[in-house]
């Protein structure tokens, strides 16, 4: 780098302008870039881009405007592209780029894709509670797995619920638990990744226990509609096989189920 | 609750249990009036604590123009009382005759306690009349005390009048486990209907947003006289009035959020699945908005004051500090604003195995929000510590000591907060839930112990010049009116989280909603209903506050005590 070129660098890099326009392509960059190839990342969803980029641009010009000097120097160049004679091909430039970035915008929301539109759909269900499993109520609320209650006999709990995992839930949940079975593809939503933290390692057995018992049509009326593919399981499996495929889940995941909150009585 | 019960409930509803309201639908009128009528309720009750506040700052700090400000806005009330009425009373007819079944209902259980509400109304209007057309009259001595006794006493009034009718509402929300839908409403006693498990925590929620509430509309009115100002002694005042309204805004926000998380651990300590609905359900999208326009507040607020920096000789020490604060408030508003689950498309879903993004996604959870919240609260309080002491150099022997120990106290709070943040992803919930009280513990122990400190550090501190009100450029005040205009529409929509999760009850589980408007409404509709609200409200505040500079001139008077201006609240 030639020296003459040090100084006027530095001006560009300790102007408010330059500094905002810094910050805002770093964090794009960051976001967009950094992110999605940091270990065990992925790309980041458009919609949250969007929401981060907001956040950032409202702290920039925070920062350029909460002091009038720095507030008067970020406008220089603006006024000077709007009004200046010397700086008319800038102005043409950047008046038909926004106006070329509008377009690009517009067209991009309104150009048909096959995809399937952003689904806005919460994954926490609220469970009732109690439900009825063949006929039997059974209260969810501070119920725990009941096959927990014999630690000498889990090793067979286990192997059943491992038996039970592999003959109905690995095409979908996958063999890894992860959800990627190989039927995984077709679904939308996609089937529940047991290894993820945001899944059965923040629920209580009891609640899994519902999701598996009732599936996709038991799913509560507010926040319709939910589109899983669940089957209802307690047509075909039983309740202890229920609770034993629960156990294996946690077992080869690691995850430790949600407990109950004990009440000052000591009430569960 | 089982089948056949509802069915016999559903066909009860043969006889009238339902109007219908013209064009906009029964529940939309009730919507907006009840939303309005709050607004408004919150109004009138936050600008009272805020008069009564300044009351007596004035009479205790011998500083007239608090007193001047206070009976400004007393002013205020008497048009935003019968604007309260009016709408009250619209929402009162609006249920009686669209509502009957389920207004019958709820007067069998509440009908003294209807009357006691309206009987203190009627109190609470002359005590306000007394206060109002006293000032004058009452100015000196022991007669002032006794002006500023009938303020306690409006409070007073006001405070007891919102917690009845939270108690109608709290009912409709989390009715006593032992109410069944076949209980004879006859039979139940007023008082176990009134202590209910979420009275106590709206409350006190309402109390202190009330106080927020109430500093925002003030800051607003301020900015709104200060832009129309026409002399530089004028813009001094309303910029003074601005920076009071502001302070007690954001006093009082930064102990809201500690509120808020009781009123929401009580309602997942009564159900569970309530609970669920509310924070990861169909509602959980609002936590998203609502942690955005909280960031909203919170960088606003912190903006103001930067500025503000600009007219108080001595605060250029300081300035240089302030991009610091602001990179934890946008680090801050990032984690605290990521959802835990996200919208993405399905290509965008396979990518992410799942709407969890596997490395974004732990900012989703409670752990980091409670962290991100924490750090907020804590800057901002940097911030305000460092706007206080701007003007002034602390002359007492141990004021480095001091400092010193000040900052050894944030460094432990957030150390605390951070370390308990982390070590909430390696513990099962349960533990986790409990960390927040630390957190919590940490971050109110650090602004109790560091204001002490800092009062006892200000004595005889040593001035560096008179702040220069005034001069404060315009889009500082814009950021009064965006404090303002985002106190109100976090109301309406908590409110509509609030109310919403009964979906389709009446009473949670003893009276089904069996009209046509059962549904829980769409969040679209919501935020466009809730917005309409807002809008109402604003405009109709703008009347008031049009009326308020009509009726006579503002209660600034121009004299030399413009000049004395170097003062703060609290010092």
């Amino acid at each position: 780098m030639s020296s003459p070129l040090r100084p006027a660098i530095r001006r560009y890099a300790e102007h408010p302008f330059w500094q905002a326009v810094g910050i805002l392509l770093l964090a794009y960059i960051v976001v967009v870039g950094v992110v999605p190839i940091l270990p065990g990342s992925a790309i980041v969803p458009k919609s949250v881009v969007l929401q981060y980029m907001i956040t950032v641009l409202v702290g920039v010009l925070i920062y350029v405007s909460d002091n009038e000097e720095r507030w008067r120097q970020f406008k220089e160049p603006i006024q000077a592209v709007l009004v200046e004679p010397r700086l008319k091909v800038v102005r043409a430039v950047v008046v038909a780029g926004v106006t070329a970035l509008v377009g690009l915008v517009a067209y991009g929301q309104v150009k048909t894709t096959v995809a399937a539109p952003p689904n806005l759909r919460s994954i926490h269900p609220a469970p009732p509670a109690e439900i009825t499993f063949r006929g039997k109520t059974i209260t969810l609320t501070g119920l725990e797995n009941p096959l927990r209650r014999y630690p000498d006999s889990l090793p067979s709990y286990l192997a059943e619920g491992k038996r039970v995992y592999y003959q109905n839930c690995l095409p979908c949940h996958g063999d890894h638990l992860d959800g990627q079975g190989h039927f995984a593809p077709g679904f939308n939503p996609l089937p529940a990744n047991f290894q993820d933290n945001g899944t059965i390692a923040q629920l209580t057995e009891s609640f899994v226990f519902w999701r598996v018992a009732k599936g996709g049509p038991g799913l509560p009326r507010e926040g319709t509609p939910w589109n899983s593919a669940m089957p209802v399981w307690e047509d075909f499996l039983t309740e202890r096989e229920i609770w034993s495929v629960i156990l294996f889940l946690y077992e080869q995941t690691g995850w430790t189920p949600r407990t109950w909150e004990k009440s000052v009585s000591g009430e569960k | 609750m089982t089948d056949p019960l509802l069915l016999l409930q559903a066909a009860a509803d043969t006889s009238r249990a339902y109007g219908e309201f013209p064009v906009i639908g029964a529940r939309a009128f009730v919507w907006i009036t009840a939303e309005v009528h709050l607004m408004f309720a919150a109004f009138v009750l936050g600008v009272p604590m805020f008069a009564v506040v300044t009351e007596a700052i004035g009479i205790f700090g011998g500083d007239e123009r608090y007193d001047r400000l206070s009976k400004e806005f007393t002013r205020l009330l008497l048009v935003a009382y019968s604007a309260t009425a009016i709408w009250g009373a619209m929402l009162v007819f609006g249920l009686s005759t669209l509502y009957p079944r389920f207004w019958a209902y709820l007067t069998t259980i509440f009908a003294p306690s209807m009357w006691l509400y309206a009987a203190l109304f009627f109190v609470e209007s002359f005590t306000l009349y007394l206060y109002y057309y006293g000032w004058d009259r009452w100015k000196k001595g022991r007669a002032k005390l006794g002006h500023w006794t009938l303020g306690i006493l409006l409070n007073v009034w006001g405070t007891i009048v919102m917690f009845i009718a939270n108690a109608w509402l709290t009912y409709m929300m989390s009715p006593p486990r032992d109410i069944t839908p076949t209980t004879d409403p006859t039979t139940i006693k007023l008082w176990h209907a009134i202590a209910n498990a979420t009275w106590m925590p709206i409350n006190v929620h309402r109390v202190i947003a009330n106080v927020v509430f109430g500093g925002a509309i003030v800051g607003a009115y301020a900015s709104y006289r200060f832009l129309a100002a026409r002399t530089e002694e004028e813009r001094a005042h309303y910029d003074w009035m601005g920076y009071v309204g502001n302070f007690i805004a954001m006093s009082a926000l930064i102990v809201l959020p500690f509120a808020g998380y009781w009123l929401g651990r009580e309602i997942y300590q009564y159900d569970q699945s309530m609970g669920i609905t509310m924070m990861g359900g169909f509602m959980s999208w609002l936590w998203v908005i609502q942690a955005f326009l909280i960031a909203v507040l919170f960088l606003t607020g912190n903006y103001y004051l930067w500025i503000g920096m600009g007219r108080i000789p001595g605060a250029e020490r300081f300035r240089p500090y302030t991009k610091y604060l602001l990179i934890v408030l946008v680090l801050g508003a990032i984690v605290w604003g990521t959802p835990h689950t996200m919208i993405a498309d399905s290509k965008e879903l396979a990518a992410m195995g799942g709407s969890h993004h596997p490395f974004l996604g732990a900012l989703g959870v409670m752990s980091a929000k409670n962290t991100a919240v924490n750090l907020m609260i804590l800057t901002t309080f940097l911030s305000f510590l460092l706007y206080r002491r701007a003007n002034t150099r602390p002359v007492v022997p141990w004021a480095r000591a001091g400092t010193i120990i000040q900052g050894a106290m944030f460094a432990v709070a957030a150390g605390v907060v951070l370390f308990y943040g982390i070590r909430g992803y390696f513990v099962e919930a349960i533990v986790r839930i409990g960390f927040s009280v630390y957190q919590v513990l940490a971050v109110l122990s650090c602004i109790v112990f560091v204001t002490v400190i800092d009062i006892l550090m200000a004595r005889g501190a040593q001035s560096l010049g008179a702040i220069r009100w005034g001069r404060m450029p315009p889009r500082s005040q814009y950021a009064l009116f965006i404090l303002a205009v985002t106190f109100t529409w976090l109301m309406g929509l908590m409110g509509f989280a609030r109310s919403g999760i009964r979906q389709y009850w009446h009473v949670w589980q003893v009276m089904q909603d069996t009209s046509k408007y059962a549904a829980t409404p769409a969040l679209g509709y919501a935020s466009k209903m809730i917005s309409l609200c807002v809008l109402i409200f604003l405009s109709l505040v703008a009347f008031v506050f049009w009326l308020g500079g009509l009726a006579e001139k503002s209660t600034f008077v121009a004299t030399a005590e413009g000049e004395k201006g170097a003062r703060h609240v609290g010092h």
